[in-house]
């Protein structure tokens, strides 16, 4: 996995509270079997004017000049401001995917769904939950200034740019080690090995049903 | 020792190691697998190197994909007509063959909507841990189970360990006391629940129902309450362990047997959270204050008795809320103050992992019996959730009801609840569906979608508008 540890990038703001995942992602587009790909369909129902096919030349689309992603100002953008429970919805993780694809590695939102978030920690994406305040100030600062740009730095849990000066947060202390490191889960799980068949011979003598 | 609620329980069970920082190791039972998030954790073991750590826990049958018309079907894997699902569901069969996993292809009649086959199947148990990479996994605590989705990371992980790294979440009580109404259903109550929490009202929490409601549903109705767990933002749903539940699981294929059987029902008798329990949260509402739900916006929570009108925005003080009001009335072609009962449908959809049990077809077919589906009508579809389930009904002779009265009969699968297959909206229709979300394009591009129960949903067909089914005739 990508290390995630400092991102500085043009910070984009999405004015819509929940956004689920068949916004991000919509369902044609699950069918690929691959983790990458996905990011010319990110928000596709907002983002063109046509309906979306998987394999379409997506630069001989018709572009929805009113969303956000395609305004030439936010054009780069690595950073997405969002509002409450970002991310609602299925388990798809077509989602991270699709923003990670598109070049957005960094959510800011005051709230996520609970899978949404899960699965942005397992592909170095970095979602992170602010007040409604410090949120809005970060939308009034994106609007206000053309080409705005943040920097979230992770390894000192502050991030910098905004009008209102630094902005502490703070992320699960294993989730950030992860990250901030690029550990991949399952080997850290494997090391873990001997705990887990401990656990599964203690759990065949209570549950002899459960291992057949 | 404290009192634990049912989520503690269940969590506790299955806690393999609580590292120093908090997070937690714990040890899955059964995991579901399908064609649309397994793919990609296949290959990532390929890649690693990796074998799956027990074979036996693991179930798959594709669903999402399917197409569900005779014709289609009639030939298999080879018949699917759109080359990128057959490509998702040839995918699903090469992996499970290569690593011998148990799977119930296309043309098994044991195939179906994952979320049917388990409980279906005794593949699902009471105090099981249960994932599957799908959000509507909280199906399953409906048994007692510690059930939830993840994402497909998660599924490589759990292949790869048997295990999850979690944070343990809150516990919430969903309390529904008295009785229902007649002609009110699960899916009213928990449409209504949803309505009175909001679609975040449950993130962060393992949701647990109780009260006399869910005491007294039948086990297809408690699926429907905690398959929707997730709609109120909620990972996990679940109901308390007891006779309803034992006598359902009972002398199913992977139930347990013999002397098995009997220590697990010893087990099974301590699911359910302590009488001086404590939950984060608590929330109560009447069942006899419940009315037929339909969903008028593009959110589970944008729903109201079937009486009602839809919203004025130029009421709502809070004006995030208006705004969001404006825009759902925007895309749902509605106007503010307009009767529930006004909306003219175009399609009809029966099924979906939320509503396509043989109660819910039964209660469908009650409804459309003697009547015929509204000429104004494009189509209206019913696709149960099982080969065993369609088997079932058509023993009933509920097939011949629907095809009577006008409604198409169908193949097993997701269908039209996510649009994947050949069945979908086209854009502006609107649509009264037995499925679980309402989003914008959830169906179709451009679809508008309504929740519905099933009898709801039949009554719907035959009027061509949402009519009250307790006054339906």
């Amino acid at each position: 996995m990508q290390a995630f540890t400092q991102l500085t990038g043009i910070t984009a703001p999405l004015d819509r509270a929940n956004v689920d995942t068949d916004m991000i992602i919509p369902k044609q587009f699950l069918k690929s079997i691959k983790r990458s790909g996905f990011g010319p369909n990110l928000f596709d129902e907002l983002r063109y004017l046509d309906e979306g096919q998987p394999d379409q030349d997506a630069s001989k689309r018709p572009i929805n000049p009113d969303f956000v992603l395609n305004f030439p100002r936010y054009k780069g953008a690595k950073i997405l401001l969002a509002k409450d429970n970002f991310g609602c919805g299925s388990s798809r993780e077509h989602a991270p995917w699709a923003l990670l694809d598109f070049g957005i590695s960094c959510v800011i939102a005051p709230s996520f769904a609970d899978i949404f978030y899960n699965n942005c920690f397992k592909n170095g994406m970095l979602p992170i939950t602010l007040l409604s305040e410090q949120v809005d100030q970060l939308f009034e600062d994106t609007q206000a200034n053309k080409g705005f740009e943040l920097t979230v730095d992770l390894e000192t849990g502050v991030i910098r740019g905004s009008s209102a000066g630094d902005i502490a947060f703070s992320i699960d202390s294993f989730r950030r080690h992860c990250l901030l490191n690029g550990l991949d889960d399952i080997g850290l799980t494997l090391e873990q090995t001997s705990s887990i068949k401990r656990y599964e011979q203690k759990r065949q003598q209570q549950a002899p049903w459960l291992f057949n | 020792m404290a009192a634990k609620t049912l989520y503690d329980k269940l969590w506790d069970a299955h806690l393999v190691k609580q590292q120093d920082d908090g997070s937690c190791l714990i040890y899955i039972d059964r995991h579901l697998l399908h064609e649309v998030t397994s793919p990609q954790a296949f290959e990532g073991l390929r890649i690693a190197g990796r074998k799956p750590w027990r074979i036996d826990t693991n179930l798959a049958t594709p669903d999402h994909n399917v197409p569900t018309t005779f014709d289609e079907r009639a030939i298999g894997v080879e018949g699917i007509e759109d080359p990128v699902s057959k490509i998702q569901v040839v995918t699903l069969d090469d992996n499970c063959d290569e690593f011998g996993i148990t799977e119930f292809k296309m043309q098994d009649e044991r195939q179906g909507i994952v979320h049917v086959v388990g409980p279906e199947q005794g593949a699902t148990l009471p105090g099981m841990t249960v994932v599957c990479g799908d959000s509507h996994t909280a199906t399953h605590g409906a048994l007692g189970a510690l059930a939830h989705g993840i994402g497909t990371s998660e599924v490589e992980h759990v292949l790869a360990t048997q295990c999850l790294i979690q944070k343990k979440s809150q516990n919430m009580l969903v309390r529904v006391d008295g009785d229902l109404g007649e002609g009110v259903t699960s899916k009213d109550v928990v449409l209504a629940i949803i309505g009175v929490i909001g679609t975040a009202g449950g993130t962060g929490y393992a949701i647990e129902f109780g009260g006399k409601v869910f005491e007294g549903m039948s086990m297809e109705g408690r699926m429907t309450v905690c398959n929707m767990a997730i709609e109120a933002g909620a990972r996990v749903g679940m109901v308390a362990v007891d006779q309803t539940t034992i006598d359902y699981v009972e002398g199913r294929p992977f139930s347990p047997k013999g002397a098995n059987w009997d220590l697990a029902v010893a087990a099974w008798q301590d699911l359910h959270s302590d009488a001086d329990a404590e939950f984060d949260h608590v929330v109560v509402l009447d069942g006899a204050g419940i009315a037929p739900q339909v969903t008028w916006g593009t959110s589970p929570e944008m729903v109201l008795p079937v009486f009602a009108n839809v919203p004025d925005p130029a009421k709502e003080k809070d004006d995030v809320k208006a705004s969001g009001i404006i825009r759902a009335l925007e895309y749902m072609g509605l106007t503010a103050d307009q009767a529930i009962t006004d909306i003219q449908l175009d399609r009809v959809f029966i099924g979906s992992c939320t509503n396509s049990r043989i109660e819910d077809l039964r209660a469908a077919a009650a409804v459309v019996e003697g009547h015929q589906v509204a000429k104004t009508l494009k189509q209206a579809l019913v696709v149960p959730g099982s080969g065993l389930v369609k088997a079932q009904a058509e023993a009933e002779g509920l097939h011949t009801i629907f095809t009577n009265a006008g409604l198409e009969w169908r193949e097993p699968g997701c269908s039209m609840c996510l649009a994947m297959n050949a069945d979908k909206l086209g854009a502006g229709e609107h649509c009264a569906s037995t499925s679980n979300r309402n989003f914008e394009g959830r169906q179709g591009f451009g679809g508008r979608t309504h929740l519905v129960s099933p009898a709801m949903a039949a009554a719907a067909a035959i009027a061509g508008h949402f009519v009250d089914v307790r006054t339906f005739n």
